[in-house]
């Protein structure tokens, strides 16, 4: 039943109505190459339990009339997000054993719309890493190898594990988040597309917060068509996320158009860093000839604030993530540690002192310093500015532009611990990603070719806040251009 | 500016976090390391710059200030490593 892991989404959707095959068969597909998967470790949680139940009932729906395109679609659940019943750890010591009592807004979307769930993805702790060694249960693995080559590679973060779970098809599509690139990049490391919507366009109730004014709920999927669906069911107004935005749901499926003459495509100069491998600024101008030959008009356009977006972010994203965190602290959920000296105070501090990983530790103290008296001004307040100039930038940028085409990350998928002993070098993978998430604006990345080791490679688009169509309209052009569709070899299952 | 380790000792109080003292040396330099990178913001003139509060234009809904939720004490401790007589319990804080 391996074919009926090659199917999208979107053709699923068509053979379930067909009467083709069910969604059990097709769940159940799913759920047996899951086993020879957890080489990878891409679950933290498996509930093929729960997903046959879910996939009979959507059989039942389908039988029953029309149904939502989700009907019967088995997904991946980012570990970040509230399942019902079902542990949800955010990747930390300090949630091992959470098991939430409500559902998160986004994914109670994906289930009212008859999609199955097959397990809770590894990720980063708290979303906080690029590469997903930053788990408590161990890193993922990507499935995809350099060329002739056995040695075991990051999926990218903090998504690595719905990344992965797309990649080698256990899971026709998974549900990410998206801080500071943390769908995107992981997309461009797996050959995935991976779609951060514009900020408020998904609730973000009863999802594990990171960084409030950043964090952005998306899908990782296949092809740019199943992204469109997917955000199509999850996005929603939510008036138990107070930054949830009141605006009607397109179908984002109906922006696949194809049609793009005329359109209007940004080339920022300042994002060709020093040091960019020729391979990845070579597919950049590639992408440009793509979308010149579907009609598109490149424009060169300035971004001057770009170089200051990683600063700003590391500034904002720990200040943020230091406040939120405060919650964990032993009393109301999750890991408890008595401290030696007995009192409450020696609690707090033995319970955070080791139910936190160490990146987690280290940009909570760098968040409460940078907001501690005498130092606020100097720092936070300083970086508030300077994303107020970077939101205007692409402002500005959008009034001459309908898109801006970048590359998604400065490499390819490198190898396990290679940066692991440097926190800037790993914060310089998001440099590309990280700015349209400052300003709020959707970003999407697509697989558009390989490194000379034979890597995938993603490019970006970014739009202007709410015009997530335009964004999925040229995705489109730019995936049926680049015609990428490569898949890495399945190396972890050895009964193959 | 630049974190001495008796700041970092501080900071950690601040956060609630027990770091061992074999760490202190290490994590005081990567600080540093980090925040030197931050301080290039000093380079941008942010003399007439209002800092962001919001990404999206957006007003605060209004809504009635009454009661719609509420009343499962079971599900808010479900998850507490700790209860006594429906009530979170800690340690003794006082004597």
């Amino acid at each position: 039943m391996s074919d009926l892991r090659d199917l999208k989404i979107a053709e699923a959707r068509d053979g379930l109505r067909r009467g083709e095959y069910t969604s059990r068969e097709l769940t159940a597909a799913h759920i047996e190459a899951m086993a020879p998967a957890r080489e990878l470790n891409i679950f933290i949680t498996e509930t093929a339990d729960q997903a046959l139940v879910m996939a009979e009932a959507a059989d039942k729906r389908l039988k029953a009339g029309p149904a939502p395109s989700l009907t019967g679609i088995p997904l991946a659940i980012k570990d970040l997000f509230c399942t019902k019943g079902v542990r949800t750890t955010a990747g930390s010591r300090m949630l091992d054993e959470f098991v939430p009592t409500y559902e998160s807004t986004v994914s109670a979307n994906l289930w009212a719309d008859g999609a199955v769930m097959l397990g809770k993805t590894n990720m980063d702790e708290f979303a906080m890493g690029s590469s997903n060694e930053n788990s408590y249960f161990g890193p993922v693995l990507n499935p995809w190898r350099a060329a002739g080559s056995k040695d075991n590679l990051v999926p990218g973060g903090s998504s690595g594990g719905s990344a992965a779970a797309v990649a080698a098809k256990v899971a026709m599509g998974a549900l990410g988040s998206d801080t500071g690139g943390s769908i995107r990049q992981p997309a461009a490391f797996t050959g995935t597309v991976g779609l951060k919507p514009t900020y408020g366009r998904c609730s973000r109730w009863g999802m594990v917060a990171f960084a409030s004014s950043l964090d952005q709920a998306g899908p990782i999927t296949r092809d740019v068509r199943d992204a469109a669906i997917m955000l199509t069911s999850m996005a929603s107004y939510d008036a138990q996320d107070s930054t949830s935005i009141e605006r009607p749901v397109p179908d984002y499926e109906a922006a696949l158009s194809g049609d793009i003459r005329g359109l209007k495509v940004g080339i920022p100069e300042e994002y060709r860093i020093d040091g960019m491998p020729p391979e990845i600024e070579a597919l950049w101008l590639e992408g440009e000839a793509w979308l010149k030959d579907a009609g598109a008009e490149m424009v060169p356009i300035s971004l001057p604030h770009t170089s200051y977006a990683l600063p700003t972010y590391y500034i904002v994203a720990p200040a943020e993530a230091s406040s939120n965190l405060a919650r964990y602290d032993g009393v109301r959920y999750g890991f408890r540690k008595p401290g030696t000296g007995g009192s409450l105070s020696d609690m707090y501090e033995a319970t955070r002192g080791e139910g936190f990983g160490a990146e987690v530790q280290r940009r909570i103290l760098i968040g409460t310093y940078v907001l501690s008296a005498g130092y606020y001004d100097a720092y936070y307040l300083k970086a508030q500015k300077v994303r107020t100039c970077i939101a205007e930038d692409f402002r500005q940028a959008f009034e001459s532009v309908d898109v801006i085409l970048t590359p998604t990350a400065p490499s390819a998928a490198f190898a396990l611990g290679a940066k692991s002993a440097d926190p800037i070098a790993m914060y310089l993978n998001d440099v590309f990603t990280v700015p349209a998430s400052l300003a709020g604006l959707p970003g999407i990345s697509v697989p558009a070719g390989r490194s000379a080791e034979g890597l995938p490679l993603g490019l970006q688009i970014i739009g202007r806040a709410f015009d997530e169509e335009s964004v999925i309209r040229s995705a489109g052009v730019l995936e049926a251009a680049a015609g990428f569709d490569a898949r890495p070899e399945n190396w972890w299952d050895s009964a193959k | 500016m630049s974190v001495d380790k008796e700041t970092l000792v501080k900071v950690a109080r601040l956060a609630c976090l027990r770091l061992a003292a074999e760490k202190l040396e290490p994590l005081t330099d990567e600080l540093n390391n980090i925040l030197e990178w931050i301080e290039t913001l000093n380079e941008v003139d942010t003399e007439a710059v209002a800092p962001m509060t919001s990404v999206v234009e957006t007003d605060l809904r209004w809504r009635r200030d009454e009661v719609t939720d509420g009343d499962y004490a079971a599900d808010v401790l479900a998850n507490a490593p700790d209860v006594q007589y429906g009530f979170y319990a800690v340690p003794k804080v006082i004597e």
